[in-house]
């Protein structure tokens, strides 16, 4: 398809790697912060094509991932209730909570339906105005223009029985908790493409200048990660920390200033926990009172009680980028995406899954 | 999660700026997508679409400058 298949040839592919390996004289290590990278980069093996100078760990990048145990244990509570009936996009389904899934909810008996589009959920609320219907919104600023929509028509329309429990997290203060975390060592990010194409790049600049860190906004081929890797060891082996993109065919500086109109409509920036980071300030997005007939935790009473995380899954550490999957020793035998033990091993855009998947877990179990 | 691919747009329906809709064309399917977030779309133009949402125009001439980055490279003579 175009725009998709003159980013994978070999050659170029070839000749991308040949040009890191001499542009790197140093060991660098670098992040990249999008379950859609997290697997073009292990599927395709780009990191295996790299020379041993470039070290690529993988950051908290997939949102299914480092949403809280609370929350996915909420939207289990109301999934359950006989008038309600939830949507969800599909990763979510079989993240455990801290009891039981959502699959299991739907198994018995809850009505669990996946939806692709946020529409479709507020379509469903239309059309069965007998059900409470909710929308489990879990994303990053891609996801959000979406969701922001639905909820807007919702209030305009008239659409009460539509509400959404909000799990929505913002990337560049993640970057910022990771750069400030003790012993961090990632020197380079590579930023994710389709969460630029909404935000823009300008705030990502303040965080490469003070943080003396070079962030280069990437796209999802494997040249792209590839010229992007090009591009953040070149800036690294010369001293600059800059902001640049290399996928400025879908990325304007300002980004889609439509979509952050009905963003900032919609949405407010709140504090928010990420799963195995722990809460993070203004790094969420939450609806604004203008809003709040929609909101599923005022409408559902629904109180997040902290609860623990499984002692043995190391997810925590894995979304940071500290330790790898396979280091796991619940990794392709206690943990695998039919019995995962946490998130990362569940959704499509996982480490965790993305290791098991293409790099011989199966094998392990 | 961000997962968006891109299609060719074929045909745009709706005049409620909230509620434009267009089909957009991916290899052998063709599906309904909001181009709210997109005015400037114009039936031929490839979009990036995220959850039943077009995100972006792809720019073509921007396509062509990272490929032929990309191909320089190509020669390594020629490389910088």
């Amino acid at each position: 398809m175009r725009y998709q298949d003159e980013y994978r040839h070999p050659a170029a592919v070839h000749a991308t790697t040949a040009a890191i390996a001499r542009a790197a004289t140093r060991p660098w290590t670098l992040m990249e912060v999008c379950g859609g990278q997290t697997h073009a980069i292990v599927r395709h093996g780009l990191d295996q094509l790299l020379p041993p100078a470039v070290t690529l760990v993988h950051g908290p990048g997939c949102p299914v991932c480092v949403t809280p145990l609370e929350l996915i244990d909420a939207a289990i509570a109301v999934a359950a209730r006989p008038e309600v009936t939830l949507c969800s996009f599909g990763d979510m389904l079989r993240v455990p909570g801290s009891r039981r899934d959502l699959l299991q909810v739907k198994a018995e008996g809850g009505d669990v339906r996946v939806v692709y589009s946020p529409l479709d959920a507020l379509a469903l609320a239309r059309r069965h105005p007998e059900r409470a219907v909710v929308l489990f919104a879990v994303g990053f600023e891609t996801t959000a223009p979406a969701v922001a929509m639905a909820i807007h028509q919702a209030a305009t329309g008239g659409v009460a029985n539509f509400s959404a429990l909000i799990s929505h997290v913002l990337v560049p203060p993640a970057l910022e908790a990771i750069l400030a975390a003790p012993g961090n060592r990632v020197q380079g990010f590579l930023a994710a493409g389709h969460v630029c194409t909404i935000m823009g790049t300008e705030e990502y600049v303040p965080l490469a200048a003070r943080h003396r860190v070079p962030i280069v906004v990437t796209g999802f081929e494997p040249l792209d990660v590839l010229q992007g890797v090009l591009l953040c060891v070149r800036q690294l082996e010369e001293g600059r920390a800059e902001v640049e993109n290399q996928y400025a065919r879908s990325v304007r500086p300002a980004g889609n200033e439509a979509a952050r109109a009905m963003i900032r409509r919609v949405f407010e920036v709140v504090p928010r926990a990420w799963r195995g980071l722990g809460e993070i300030p203004q790094s969420g997005l939450g609806l604004r009172p203008a809003y709040a007939a929609h909101d599923a935790v005022r409408r559902f009473g629904l109180a997040a009680a902290p609860v623990a995380e499984p002692a043995e899954c190391i997810s925590g550490l894995v979304l940071q980028g500290r330790r790898r999957p396979a280091e796991c020793p619940a990794f392709g035998t206690r943990c695998t995406p039919e019995r995962p033990l946490g998130a990362p091993m569940v959704s499509s855009e996982g480490t965790c899954a993305a290791y098991y998947r293409y790099r011989g877990g199966a094998r392990a179990s | 999660m961000c997962l968006a691919v891109p299609g060719r747009l074929e045909s745009i329906a709706g005049a409620d700026p909230l509620a434009r809709e267009g089909r957009v064309r991916f290899g052998g399917s063709v599906r309904r997508v909001n181009l709210a977030y997109v005015p400037e779309a114009c039936v031929g133009d490839y979009v990036l679409v995220h959850v039943g949402f077009a995100i972006a125009v792809v720019d073509p001439a921007e396509a062509a400058r990272t490929l032929t980055l990309l191909e320089r490279l190509e020669e390594p003579e020629g490389e910088p």
